[in-house]
């Protein structure tokens, strides 16, 4: 039963990293129509955003405050939310009107680009670096279940952005523009919507939501380089479709499905080698018996 | 007109007989550049006729590469070199049963989804053979006999290319571009998309196996590792570039693609060669999507 | 009925073959020259191939740059057989395939006496029948899988391999750490770890010693809580760790934080500075096997790190620099002894290498083309590695 629990426990916080992930994905997917491969290297992007701002941040705040996290968080967000939206600016708004093979193959190479670059010596390097402290961790046992801060800290930090992103989406003008182009972007754009802006909010709402995950990620496993994105995007990309892409409660729940799926499944013995499968398997079977995802609609197709 | 091929495919068969037959004097580098570029063009040709002329989009292609690869070398290691030529069919049957399997899901999946899908059945394959002890597990096949020539690789890619062109161009194959433009027309008048599709599968996956199997031959050692995403990627990339659906300039592609790393391999830039790569892609899907080596009349149904 | 296309069978089939054929003829005119480009009279020509980018890089670049001074000091020394040394390096970008090309080129084309290669033993492998049928001696710093020396005559190494490391660890655990129960978790994506682990678990039933629980992680993995929950449940006086220093960092840090707080250990995939800047105080306390020790240093392995660290901007040499300096200077030794850079007679001189005073320890080669070097156990004590004990072969 205590094993039970603790995987539930490694599960959720796991998985909820996966769902922030899988929200990036699944939103430029929605209103754009196709999978931007570079998203998992905005995660690694934020990371290391956090690294280096956490030094600077701790002479002006105090070092390893809740204070200070917040500041670097938000730092890093904005700062991808930025690189977000400039990745859209140059890579693929010129391609707007070409057909999606073509912008997929092109966010393949700005993937490669990103991913290599950073690999450069004069960059990153491809070496593992330490992640600084952020906050304080303070190590919890009860009744023999282990758990920490950070674990409690992704799991609200995430519930948190679902809901203001649900608000974002549901309540606000730009959020109904979203899900206006996500429908029919000439409509939209008739209507009088800004389909340039609307698009590049997406992908900054998309890139920050990375940054935070990645940060998160980062402090629960803290060496970071730069491929560390590839991992997490490649099973947070799997939850989005596995809740039915283009759909955003979905992909929440995708996340955190394959993270407590892959973390049960992890822990026995002779499962854990194939723990990079496991993802992908459940993602097939899911795939042939829901073809739209666990919450994606099955789109009527007009003849 | 296929008299006119036929003659075509006998004249390559006989040339590469006849230049793989000085192999001893050739430069054993260059040599091995020249066979790399044969394998590509299988790869490449075999990945177009599920990606370019049926419209498939699949990511999967170095698992078919894989199992050709591990079953030829097995087979030869435990019998004997002279079985070679069996091996590399048997190699290509194993793929091609794969193939059957990973196109029996793609029936109900379009685009993104299978791509992923696709994806995901690549990795599975990677991660059962990593796990796998016949197969050497993570160290997997080592001190397979080089038996891969010239004549074999260049002979294979003749037969490849011959096969799929007259394929697509005969009467049946004109269902696979059919299927490509508009499954439900062609399901309206009496072209089964399912059957076409999966023929693409398995015929691209023989082929596939039959590459993987030359691959294992002329590398000797056949690792799990080399065989996942990126693999794959490598030769959508070729696809792409020449043009999905363009057998001539796929091959051209592949073998740019498959030269190019070796001339930046220039000691200066070695470091600069995978950024250079990914910028190139980028831009030639910006600036000529339709593919660089697409030379000629574009037909309606490519892309 | 046909549809209406244009007859392109036999257009696209003329046009398909032309751009080969061409390519082909050019390539045979490139490539008719079978020689090797002649060395040039005063340098001789050594290569090496090493994982410089992509996921090895680490590895790759240490010890590169452990060679690179090497040959930096054997030149300024005056070179071997008055000639000095050139280095040409290839990076094969710790993919599989590349190795090959990466040899090929540097035999056929470049036209090296001898390959200095690799660090992992996946791509050792694919290099060293390229190298013995070429006969062309292979030296590799710091493969420990069995097979690669295996290949032929021609290729050799200068560390230990995993049966001997296994060996030592689990009698470590037996004896020094007093471990009944051991659990092993193994990196099943490198065969290094799973060769590590299976001599270990060999040895250490040998001991009377039992293995409860045997989990795995991919190497590059960051997330470990689901193996450990599995491994803490299973009750283990001691966990062996045989992986790589960066997983195994996290490993240390998530176990802390499951409150897995027995013993963990491994073998030399966690020698780095790295390991207790990432791991800090999660990996305070814990044992490993290497192939050397800075703090029971002989003056030969002190000259070495001060030089090192002069060269490469204060960074400590790992144990695959150390052991990259060391196969490039046996490599001049052997060229020393055998009076010249023929293929043949490298490889005797490189056979017959006896107690030579490398950075790592004195080096013998055996008949198996291994080398015979004890081995020590270090452990992390204050953020460095403090040196417990020695165990010869």
């Amino acid at each position: 039963m205590q094993w039970f629990l603790q995987q539930l426990i490694n599960g959720l916080a796991l998985g909820s990293i996966y769902a922030l992930i899988a929200l990036g994905y699944t939103m430029v997917y929605g209103v754009l129509g196709f999978i931007n491969f570079a998203h998992c290297d905005v995660l690694m992007l934020g990371a290391f955003a956090a690294s280096f701002l956490a030094a600077p941040v701790a002479r002006v705040l105090a070092p390893q405050s809740y204070c200070g996290a917040a500041v670097i968080i938000l730092l890093a967000a904005g700062l991808c939310a930025l690189i977000g939206m400039l990745i859209e600016f140059l890579a693929y708004r010129p391609l707007r009107r070409r057909p999606k093979l073509t912008v997929l193959i092109t966010a393949i190479g700005v993937s490669l680009f990103l991913e290599f670059t950073c690999q450069h010596p004069a960059v990153f390097g491809a070496a593992t670096r330490p992640f600084p402290k952020l906050i304080p961790q303070r190590d919890c046992q009860w009744r023999g279940l282990s758990f920490n801060t950070n674990d409690i800290g992704v799991l609200l930090v995430t519930v948190l952005l679902l809901v203001a992103l649900w608000w974002v989406v549901r309540r606000t003008r730009i959020g109904v523009a979203m899900r206006a182009v996500s429908f029919n972007e000439s409509a939209a754009a008739l209507m009088g919507v800004n389909i340039n802006r609307v698009i590049s909010f997406t992908f900054a709402l998309g890139s920050a939501l990375a940054a935070v995950a990645g940060v998160f990620y980062a402090m629960r496993a803290p060496g970071i380089e730069p491929l560390m994105g590839v991992q997490p995007g490649l099973r947070a990309f799997t939850a989005a479709v596995v809740g039915g892409i283009g759909n955003l409660p979905g992909a929440a729940l995708g996340g955190v499905l394959i993270g407590l799926l892959e973390t049960f499944a992890g822990g026995i013995p002779g499962l854990s080698d194939y723990r990079d499968g496991i993802a992908f398997a459940i993602l097939i079977l899911i795939l042939l018996f829901k073809p739209a995802g666990l919450l994606g609609k099955a789109q009527v197709e007009k003849v | 007109m296929i008299a006119g091929s036929r003659r075509w495919l006998l004249a390559a068969l006989a040339a590469a007989f006849a230049v793989s037959w000085f192999s001893p004097h050739y430069n054993r580098y260059y040599l091995g550049v020249a066979m790399d570029v044969g394998i590509a063009v299988i790869m490449a040709v075999s990945l177009n006729l599920i990606n370019g002329h049926t419209g498939q989009f699949s990511l999967g292609h170095a698992g078919f590469m894989a199992v050709g690869g591990f079953t030829a070398a097995k087979l030869t290691m435990l019998t004997s070199n002279a079985f070679f030529p069996l091996s590399l069919l048997v190699g290509g049957l194993m793929a091609a049963c794969v193939g059957l399997i990973v196109g029996v899901p793609s029936l109900r999946l379009k685009g993104d989804y299978l791509a992923i899908v696709t994806l995901g059945f690549g990795e599975i394959i990677r991660v059962v053979f990593q796990n796998s002890q016949a197969f050497g597990a993570a160290t997997g096949l080592t001190g397979i006999p080089k038996l891969t020539t010239l004549f074999w690789t260049w002979g294979a890619a003749a037969v490849t290319v011959y096969v799929v062109t007259s394929l697509v161009n005969s009467t049946y194959g004109c269902g696979f571009i059919c299927v490509h433009d508009d499954e439900v027309a062609a399901a309206a008048i009496g072209v089964s998309p399912t059957r076409y599709k999966v023929t693409a599968f398995v015929v691209g996956a023989f082929f596939a196996g039959v590459a993987g199997g030359l691959y294992a031959h002329h590398k000797q050692v056949m690792q799990p590792d080399g065989f996942g995403f990126i693999r794959s990627i490598d030769f959508v990339v070729m696809v792409i570039l020449g043009g999905m659906g363009r057998t001539a300039g796929v091959i051209a592609a592949a073998i740019v693609l498959t030269l190019l790393p070796e001339f930046l391999r220039v000691r200066e830039f070695a470091s600069y060669r995978m950024i250079i790569y990914s910028l190139l892609i980028i831009g030639l899907m910006m600036a000529r999507p339709q593919g660089l080596f697409t030379f000629g009349k574009k037909s309606a149904s490519s892309v | 009925m046909p549809v209406n296309r244009p007859n392109t069978t036999r257009f696209h089939a003329r046009r398909r073959l032309r751009p080969v054929i061409a390519l082909a003829a050019a390539m045979l005119a490139a490539g008719c020259n079978k020689s090797n480009e002649p060395s040039s009279a005063d340098v001789i020509k050594v290569g090496e191939f090493a994982s410089l980018t992509g996921k090895e890089a680490t590895f790759g670049v240490s010890s590169h740059e452990g060679t690179l001074l090497g040959v930096e000091q054997i030149n300024a020394g005056g070179g071997v057989l008055g000639k000095k040394i050139q280095l040409l390096t290839e990076d094969d970008l710790s993919k599989a395939g590349e190795p090959a090309t990466s040899v090929n080129k540097l035999i056929s084309r470049d036209g090296v006496v001898a390959i200095l290669g690799e660090v992992a033993s996946s791509r050792s492998l694919e290099a060293a029948p390229i190298c013995q049928q070429s006969h062309i001696p292979m030296i590799s710093p710091s493969s420990t899988n069995p097979k690669v020396t295996e290949t032929g005559d021609y290729i050799f190494r200068v560390c230990f391999i995993d049966p001997f490391q296994g060996t030592v660890m689990a009698n470590f655990a037996a004896k020094t750490l007093k471990a009944k129960k051991v659990a092993i978790f193994t990196d099943v994506k490198s065969d290094y770890s799973i060769g590590l682990a299976k001599f270990f678990k060999a040895g250490f039933a040998a001991t009377g010693g039992q293995i409860v629980a045997g989990l795995d992680y991919n190497g590059g993995d960051k997330d470990f809580k689901a193996q450990l929950t599995a491994i803490k449940s299973a009750s283990p006086d001691a966990v062996f760790i045989p992986g790589y220093y960066t997983d195994v960092a996290l490993i240390c840090i998530q176990a802390k934080e499951l409150n897995l707080t027995v013993p963990l250990f491994g073998g030399d995939g966690w020698e780095s500075d790295q390991l207790v800047k990432i791991g800090q105080d999660a990996v305070e306390g814990e044992f490993f096997s290497t192939h050397y020790a800075p703090d029971v240093a002989t003056e030969r392995s002190r000259q070495f790190v001060a030089s090192y660290r002069k060269r490469f901007d204060g960074k400590t040499p790992d144990a695959m620099a150390a052991l990259g300096f060391d196969s490039v200077m046996i490599l001049a030794d052997a060229i020393k002894r055998a009076g010249s850079t023929d293929g043949a007679k490298i490889r005797d001189a490189l056979a017959a290498t006896r107690d030579f005073d490398g950075v790592t320890g004195k080096t013998s080669i055996n008949e198996k083309r291994d080398a015979t070097k004890p081995a020590v156990i270090l452990q992390v004590k204050d953020g460095r590695f403090k040196y417990v004990e020695t165990v010869n072969p």
